[in-house]
């Protein structure tokens, strides 16, 4: 049942508008419930054939040999795609923002990085001549070392999974191994306060579970183009990323999507766009690639592991003085998206409150298994299990009601965020009091009158002293950013504290010196 | 054996939008000579209702009936550009976006219908119901089907607006973290009662209480869709789901639904939300995005509930009930804390 509170907040809206505000039905809604939307698979085009790939049986070794002689002659085969013959195998999903390197094939090549890792694709007349074949092919395997676990993977000595990244880590800013969050100084908060308090926590991958799995359709068109029916959720992400691998203006392609069975970010990565294109351009008949249930689940990119450590400083009387968080994301063998989740996790501490000292690391680390990608709450939804967990042993320790902890540390409008931007049109506090009120949980007066409105701003509103880590000098003469190669945005940046040093004005990134023009339809034109 | 009841509460806040790179979205709305708009995106609707959505803010804005507007996803050869959906921002980008090109289109009408009622544009309103009309004159009024045609056919005007909504892209310093990450934040507070069996270890859901702020809920039915739906997927989450269930070990893992357990219709409870509305300032119509943050309170404020419940705490996800069970007998039994 849902209620609309419109007496909290009601000065600050116009509940007169004509449409906004309705519950009006979807205009999607008779379609959906006499099952005739139209989805990409609803389209079954003539002499249309079905792509399957062969997927490593190992989480790591080497590829002696493929041998796909048996499998030609197999009945109803009509192509067998190998590595060599994808024009570009080899892309990172972000490469079309210039951020992360090249470092996934779409059909592995010399090396398999995580169990279930496509090597070769079989185009035949049916799905059941594709496995036929698919049985056929032999592969010559040479097992090599795994590592499964972040931390391990981090050791030196542990098993390299992406040469790209020979640390098994993402590599920031040119230099880092890790995304770094400073505010104010956190050893004198811990000094500082009545109970430290530091707790592991940790979430295992967890599958998107749509109701339509990942897949395409692609055909060729006339005039030379190519039309092609997907299950993406980012139409251009898709377009621009197969432009890319098969080395192909992006306007080869007419994209058609929209209409899709449930994404929940499962549907970002372009998994089968581009062999099933492909597979049309090496056919020249329509080609369907949809992947079946246990590959959606095991071999389709889930939502990533993650363990996050968390060390807190809270004061007798319930306010928290100090967070220091060190968080890894298990990106599996290959980057996709968990490079950019970090940076929104490291954006995202120390959660909705107001704590003057935070400081966070977050790595996005290589492992031996399925790359993962994004998912509902990307990046936010983990670090919020650690620290609302977190928050409850807090209150706990001190003896406060749970409801009562959160609103003292609440941020309000005007309080300075870690990351050193204001806090505005904030609503903590409202949420925690009409919860309470919905579930007769009792509250003192004093937190019922509490406001996100009220007592933010002023000494919360300062960006602390913080100090420089020892590594950031060192690295201070190598510094390069990442190679965004259009103006950066002017920074307007506070001036510091009269009492600190000012810092060194950042460097301007550099232009890539390499490379010719590209022009992506997501973004432009660009060198890389 | 004993069922051990007990309350835990989350609270949380939510990014809308990504920063990285900077985060476009592109609309063109037109209408046809009868007077009927059609609005072109290259935006997916996954399920979540961004046609439904668009649609509303497109028919509020140029001040037709709802019924007037149609809303045409993702085409590369007639969309324009946007990211895609995800990030909860297909509201906040997508809805500005939809928001400037209906207001170009506006204009075009409103300019069309003022030559054809022989007046100043600025002196015309909407009805909403399909009428252009002289303000404190409504009998000087002329439907917008009347104006497309004269638009079309004797004026020679496009009635169609381009929009544009980008959050341009903001530069991470790597030394400090700063950043401008989103542009705005929904919040939300959740709080879940839970049933434990000590025996088994099995947690089952009592009821759970919620109040979420979104901005302005254009479509409440949209939102109430994606709230109930979306603490129903962080309760399984907490409780259920994994493809790795030894993580790091990456045996054992599920291949269909009925390996991968998720709660079914008798694992249902009764969840009560309250929505607050406090406008973004640069959202459409104040709105900011209910898509993916309604899902992340449960996480916790279940894990809070067990402990409140027998006393134990469980920090890995999912919280199955071996889990349960092994830091039961770990205790050495069930100790309730002070029930809230």
């Amino acid at each position: 049942m849902l209620e609309l509170r419109k007496d909290i907040f009601a000065d600050e809206r116009d509940d007169n508008l004509k449409e906004i505000g309705k519950g009006t039905q979807r205009q999607d809604m008779l379609g959906h419930v006499t099952g005739t939307s139209t989805y990409f698979d609803d389209h079954k085009l003539q002499g249309m054939l079905h792509l399957k790939t062969v997927r490593s049986t190992h989480s790591h070794a080497r590829l002696r040999r493929i041998d796909t002689t048996d499998a030609e002659r197999s009945p109803g085969v009509r192509r067998i795609i190998r590595g060599a013959d994808v024009p570009r195998n080899l892309n990172t999903l972000l490469s079309l923002i210039n951020f992360g390197i090249d470092d996934e094939p779409s059909l592995a090549v010399d090396k398999v990085r995580y169990k279930g890792e496509p090597i070769v694709a079989v185009v035949a007349d049916s799905p059941r001549e594709a496995y036929e074949a698919m049985a056929r092919i032999r592969i010559d395997y040479e097992a090599l070392p795994s590592v499964f676990d972040v931390e391990e993977a981090l050791k030196p000595g542990a098993p390299v999974v992406n040469e790209t990244y020979p640390k098994n880590t993402f590599t920031y800013y040119d230099k880092y191994d890790h995304q770094k969050l400073r505010f104010g100084d956190v050893e004198r908060g811990f000094g500082e306060a009545d109970h430290v308090l530091e707790q592991r926590y940790q979430m295992s991958p967890i599958e998107h579970a749509p109701t339509e799995t990942n897949g395409s359709i692609a055909a060729p068109d006339t005039n030379g183009r190519y039309v092609v029916y997907t299950s993406t959720q980012a139409l251009f992400f898709s377009v621009d990323t197969c432009a890319k691998i098969l080395d192909v203006p992006s306007n080869t392609f007419h994209f058609i999507g929209g209409t899709v069975g449930g994404g929940f970010g499962g549907k970002v990565d372009t998994i089968t766009e581009p062999l099933a294109i492909l597979g049309a351009m090496l056919t020249g008949r329509p080609v369907r690639y949809m992947l079946g249930r246990e590959e959606e689940m095991q071999y389709g990119p889930p939502r990533g592991a993650e363990r996050i450590y968390i060390k807190d400083g809270v004061m007798r009387d319930g306010r928290v003085v100090a967070r220091k968080v060190r968080a890894y994301f298990d990106s599996g063998a290959y980057t996709r998206l968990s490079s950019y989740a970090a940076v929104k996790c490291a954006a995202h501490l120390p959660g909705p409150y107001t704590i003057p000292n935070v400081y966070g690391d977050v790595y996005c680390v290589f492992t031996n298994r399925t790359p993962a990608t994004a998912m509902r709450g990307f990046g936010v939804t983990a670090m919020d299990f650690a620290i609302e967990c977190q928050m409850d042993k807090l209150a706990n320790l001190v003896g406060m009601d749970p409801m009562e902890f959160r609103i003292l540390n609440a941020y309000r409008d005007g309080d300075m965020k870690a990351h050193r931007r204001e806090a505005k049109n904030t609503a903590l506090i409202e949420c925690v009091q009409v919860a309470a009120e919905k579930s007769k949980w009792p509250l003192r007066d004093q937190f019922k009158r509490a406001s996100s409105r009220k007592d933010g701003g002023g000494s919360r509103a300062v960006i602390p002293p913080t100090p420089r880590d020892a590594d950031a000098q060192r690295a201070a003469a190598l510094q390069q950013r990442t190679t965004y190669d259009r103006a950066p945005a002017a920074a307007v940046r506070e001036a510091p504290p009269a009492s600190q040093p000012s810092p060194p004005p950042p460097p301007r990134p550099q232009a890539p010196s390499h490379g010719a023009a590209r022009f992506s339809s997501v973004f432009g034109t660009r060198r890389r | 054996m004993t069922k051990h009841r007990g309350r835990g509460i989350a609270s949380i806040n939510y990014p809308i939008g990504m920063n990285l790179g900077g985060d476009p979205s592109q609309a063109l709305v037109h209408s046809n000579p009868s007077g009927k708009f059609t609005v072109s995106l290259s935006s997916i609707d996954l399920g979540q209702g961004m046609k439904s959505v668009t649609r509303q803010i497109c028919a509020e804005t140029l001040g037709v009936p709802v019924e007037d507007v149609y809303v045409d996803t993702a085409d590369s050869d007639t969309g324009p550009h946007c990211m895609g959906s995800f990030a909860s921002r297909g509201t906040h980008r997508v809805g500005n976006a939809v928001m400037a090109a209906a207001k170009e289109a506006r204009g075009v009408m409103m300019e069309a219908a003022a030559e054809e009622l022989e007046v100043n544009a600025a002196d015309l309103e909407t009805d909403g119901r399909g009428n252009i009309q002289v303000k404190g004159a409504p009998h000087r009024s002329i439907s917008t089907k009347d104006v497309a045609i004269a638009a079309q056919f004797r004026q020679g005007k496009t009635i169609s607006g381009r929009g544009i909504f980008l959050v341009p892209l903001s530069d991470v310093d790597p030394e400090t973290g700063e950043m401008s990450p989103a542009t705005c934040y929904a919040h939300a507070c959740l709080v879940a009662e839970v049933e434990v069996d000590d025996e088994t270890g099995e947690v089952a859901m009592v009821r759970m209480d919620s109040a979420y702020e979104l901005g302005r809920a254009l479509n409440p039915r949209l939102v109430e869709q994606q709230l109930v739906g979306g603490a129903w997927m962080g309760v399984s989450h907490a409780l259920y789901e994994t493809t790795e269930p030894y993580y790091p070990d990456s045996s054992h893992g599920p291949r269909d639904f009925v390996e991968y357990l998720m709660p079914g219709p008798g694992d249902i409870c009764p969840h009560d939300i309250a929505v607050l509305e406090r406008p973004a300032a640069d959202g459409p119509f104040g709105a900011k995005g209910p898509g993916e943050m309604c899902a992340n309170p449960a996480l916790p404020a279940v894990a809070n509930a067990i402990f409140n419940a027998v006393g134990v705490r469980i920090d890995e996800l999912p919280i199955t009930p071996e889990k349960v069970l092994r830091a039961i007998k770990a205790q050495g039994g069930a100790r309730s804390q002070p029930r809230r």
